[in-house]
C-alpha cells in the first residue's frame, strides 16, 4: 500500500488515500502506467469490485504484467465509510473541487495530491457508479474537446455506450477534466447503480481495462472478447430524457438495455394511497434504453430513463 | 401588497410547495429580493420576513414611488427548511446551482426554472446569500463580476463593505449569475448569519435594502445613507488558516480590528486541552469573516481579514 496523502483530523484519525501499485516481475524501468479510480463519491460503490477483481487477475498471472497498474479503490474514504456521496463535514462534492491546491483546505489539499500522483499515467480510468437513483449501463462519457483522443481508447474498453456529450462550464472541476487538461488522458466510466454491486457489469469491465492494456502493451495475457460500443455525439440529438411528469412511485414495466419502439410502454408512476396511475410512460422514440430509474420514489421532473434514439437494427 | 404563488409543486406524501412572493407597488419590476435557496438559510428567510413587515408599513403609508413594484420571494425551498436540510430532500441537489433551470429538466432545474422565469426580468436583484463555507460574516454586499455589474449601484446599500470576485465555473449556474446574463443587476447581501438568527444583522440587511430602494427612487423614504462603502477584492482578503486538525477558540469577533502578530485564536488538543498552535494575525486588518465550527480540520479557513490598514501596513515597512 502507498499513500498518496494523508491528512490528521481533528481527533487522533489519520485520513489517507491509499493506492496499490502493481509492478511487472521484471520491470525495465520504461513501462506505461495505467490508473484506476474510484470512489470519488462515497455511495458509488460498482468501482470496488472492479478494484478487487483487477487486482486478483493481474496477481494471479504477473508474468503477464509489462506495465505499471496503480489502483485508488477511495478517493474520499470517509465519504465511503459513512455512506456519503460528497465530503463529509465539507458538504462538497469531490467531483467540483479539482485540481484542488497545496495550500488549500483539506479538500482542496486531497485533490491536488491525487491529481499530482496520477499526473503522467498512460490512461486513467476513473469509475463512477450513477447514483441511487439510476441505472446505467456500462458507458463512457467523454467531453467533446477531448473525443479525438479518447473516443479510440474508450472503444476498447469494453463498454456498451460511448456518449460525447458537449462541454459544460460546471464540469471543469472534474477529476477527469483536469488531468486530461494537464495531458493524462482520462476515462469517465458510468456504469450500474449507487450503492450496489452489479458483478456482470464489473467483469465486463475488467476484461476492458485488460484489454485496453494489451492494446497498450501492457498486459500479455489472454483477454476476453470485447464488445463493439455505441458511440453517441450530442450533435445528433440521439438522447432522450424522460422525467416524471408528477411525483409518485415508479413501477418499472420494462428491462434495462432493452430495445424500445416508438410509444412503447416503459413504465408507471402510480399513486399508492389511490391506486391510481398517475402517468403512464411510454418511449418518445425507436431506441435503446440505457438509463433506467432504480428507485421508486420520484418527484416531478426526477430522471426515469435515457433513451439513446436509434432506427437501425442494435 | 400582493401575496401570489409564484411556482407550485405538487409532492407525493407531502404538502405542495409553493413558492410565495409579496409584490409592493404596481408598475416596472424594480426590484426582486430573495431569501432562502438552501434550506439551513434562517438568517435569510428571517431577513426577508423584516422587509415584508416593513415594507407594508412603506406602502401603507404611500411611500412606494408610482410605477415602481417591488418582488420579496422569502424561501424558494421550503421543502428542505422544513426538515432541516441544506439541499434537496431527495436528491442532494442545490436550487442555487441549478439556474437558469429547466422546465422539462430534473427537479431542481424545474423548480428553479420556474421562479428564473418569473423573475428574470427585474430591473434589480437582490439575494439574501450563504457562503459555502460556515461562518459569521461582517455584512457586505458581495457581486461577481460580470459586464452587467455596477460598484456605484452597489454602494447604494450603503453597507460598510462591497466584495467583488471574479466568477468561477461553479458560478454560472447561480441566481445572482444568471441574473446577471439575462440583464438584472444583481448583488448578494450577508449578514451574520445562516443557520442561527441575528435580529441585529437582520435589521441591517433590511436596511441596506430600503436605503438601495431609497436610492435608486424605488422609494420615498429617507434615511441614514449607511457607509460610503470600502470596496475589496475577494482574493486580497488574508485567508487565515490553521496549520493543524483540533478544537478551534477564537480569541476574537466578527467586526474587530487587530493587530499584526495579535493572537487571534488557539488550536486546543481536544485529548489533553494543551494549546496546539496561536494563530496569529499575519497584518492589521478587520476580522470580516470566522469559521463557526468548533471542530476544525488542517489548513481550514479560520478567519478573513481585510486589507484596510495598508497605510499603516507600508508605514511600518517604510520604518524598517
Amino acid at each position: 500500500m502507498i499513500k498518496v496523502a494523508s491528512v490528521n483530523l481533528p481527533i487522533d484519525e489519520e485520513l489517507v488515500i491509499k493506492k496499490e501499485r502493481i509492478v511487472p516481475l521484471n520491470p525495465t524501468g520504461n513501462e506505461k502506467r495505467i490508473s484506476i479510480v474510484t470512489g470519488t463519491h462515497g455511495d458509488e460503490l460498482e468501482g470496488q469490485y472492479i478494484c478487487y477483481e483487477l487486482n486478483r487477475r493481474i496477481k494471479n498471472n504477473p508474468e503477464c504484467l509489462k506495465g505499471i497498474v496503480d489502483i485508488y479503490p477511495a478517493l474520499n474514504p470517509l465519504g465511503i465509510d459513512s455512506i456519503t456521496r460528497g465530503i463529509p463535514a465539507f458538504d462538497l462534492d469531490m467531483n467540483r473541487i479539482f485540481p484542488g491546491s497545496e495550500n488549500g483546505i483539506m479538500a482542496d489539499y486531497l485533490a491536488h495530491k491525487i491529481v499530482e500522483d496520477i499526473k503522467g499515467s498512460a490512461l486513467c480510468v476513473d469509475i463512477h457508479a450513477s447514483n441511487i437513483f439510476l441505472m446505467e449501463i456500462p458507458q463512457i462519457r467523454i467531453n467533446e474537446l477531448t473525443k479525438d483522443e479518447l473516443v479510440p481508447l474508450a472503444k476498447m474498453m469494453n463498454v456498451n455506450f460511448i456518449w460525447v456529450h458537449s462541454a459544460a462550464t460546471v464540469l471543469e472541476s472534474t477529476l477527469a477534466y483536469s488531468l486530461n487538461d494537464i495531458g493524462t488522458p482520462t476515462l469517465v466510466v458510468e456504469m450500474g447503480v449507487g450503492m450496489r454491486i452489479t458483478k456482470s457489469y464489473g467483469n465486463q469491465l475488467v476484461d476492458g481495462i485488460l484489454n485496453t492494456m494489451k492494446e497498450l502493451g501492457m498486459w500479455t495475457g489472454e483477454v476476453n472478447k470485447v464488445c463493439e460500443s455505441i458511440v453517441s455525439y450530442d450533435e445528433d440529438f440521439e438522447v432522450n430524457f424522460i422525467n416524471a411528469s408528477s411525483a409518485g412511485v415508479f413501477i418499472p414495466a420494462t428491462k434495462h438495455w432493452g430495445k424500445l419502439k416508438k410509444g412503447d410502454y416503459v413504465g408507471d408512476i402510480v399513486d399508492p394511497l389511490t391506486g391510481e396511475i398517475l402517468d403512464k410512460i411510454t418511449s418518445p422514440c425507436d431506441g435503446i434504453l440505457f438509463t433506467l430509474r432504480e428507485y421508486p420514489i420520484c418527484d416531478e421532473g426526477s430522471l426515469i430513463a435515457r433513451i439513446l434514439e436509434r432506427d437501425d437494427e442494435i | 401588497m400582493k401575496k401570489t404563488i409564484l411556482y407550485e409543486m405538487k409532492n407525493l406524501y407531502r404538502d405542495d410547495m409553493r413558492v410565495t412572493g409579496y409584490q409592493f407597488g404596481e408598475g416596472e419590476k424594480s426590484v426582486c429580493v430573495v431569501g432562502s435557496t438552501r434550506g439551513n438559510e434562517i438568517q435569510q428567510l428571517f431577513t426577508c420576513g423584516l422587509l415584508v413587515k416593513t415594507l407594508k408599513k412603506i406602502e401603507k403609508a404611500g411611500l412606494i414611488n408610482d410605477g415602481k413594484s417591488i418582488m420579496v420571494i422569502p424561501s424558494i425551498n421550503t421543502s428542505s427548511m422544513n426538515i432541516e436540510k441544506r439541499f434537496w430532500p431527495t436528491d442532494n441537489t442545490d436550487i442555487n446551482r441549478m439556474f437558469p433551470g429547466y422546465a422539462l429538466g430534473e427537479t431542481t432545474q424545474r423548480i428553479a426554472g420556474g421562479v428564473f422565469e418569473k423573475i428574470n426580468d427585474y430591473k434589480y436583484g437582490i439575494q439574501f446569500a450563504s457562503f459555502f463555507m460556515s461562518g459569521r460574516f461582517l455584512p457586505h454586499v458581495r457581486m461577481m463580476m460580470t459586464e452587467n455589474t455596477s460598484i456605484e449601484d452597489a454602494k447604494k446599500f450603503g453597507l460598510q463593505y462591497i466584495v467583488k470576485r471574479n466568477p468561477r465555473p461553479f458560478d454560472t449556474t447561480t441566481l445572482n449569475y444568471n441574473w446577471q446574463v439575462w440583464g438584472t443587476k444583481a448583488f448578494s447581501v450577508y449578514t451574520h448569519e445562516t443557520a442561527n438568527l441575528d435580529e441585529n444583522s437582520a435589521m441591517i440587511g433590511v436596511y441596506a435594502v430600503l436605503n438601495f430602494l431609497s436610492q435608486t427612487g424605488i422609494i420615498n423614504y429617507s434615511m441614514h445613507r449607511g457607509y460610503n462603502s470600502s470596496v475589496i477584492n475577494a482574493d486580497e482578503m488574508y485567508d487565515i488558516q490553521t496549520p493543524i486538525a483540533g478544537i478551534f477558540q477564537p480569541l476574537c469577533e466578527v467586526g474587530d480590528s487587530v493587530s499584526k502578530g495579535q493572537v487571534i485564536s488557539k488550536i486546543i488538543d481536544p485529548y489533553e486541552g494543551k494549546t496546539l498552535a496561536e494563530i496569529k494575525a499575519p497584518e492589521y486588518g478587520n476580522v470580516f469573516f470566522m469559521n463557526n465550527k468548533q471542530l476544525v480540520y488542517t489548513n481550514q479557513i479560520l478567519f478573513k481579514l481585510t486589507d484596510d490598514y495598508t497605510i499603516i501596513r507600508k508605514a511600518e515597512n517604510s520604518e524598517q
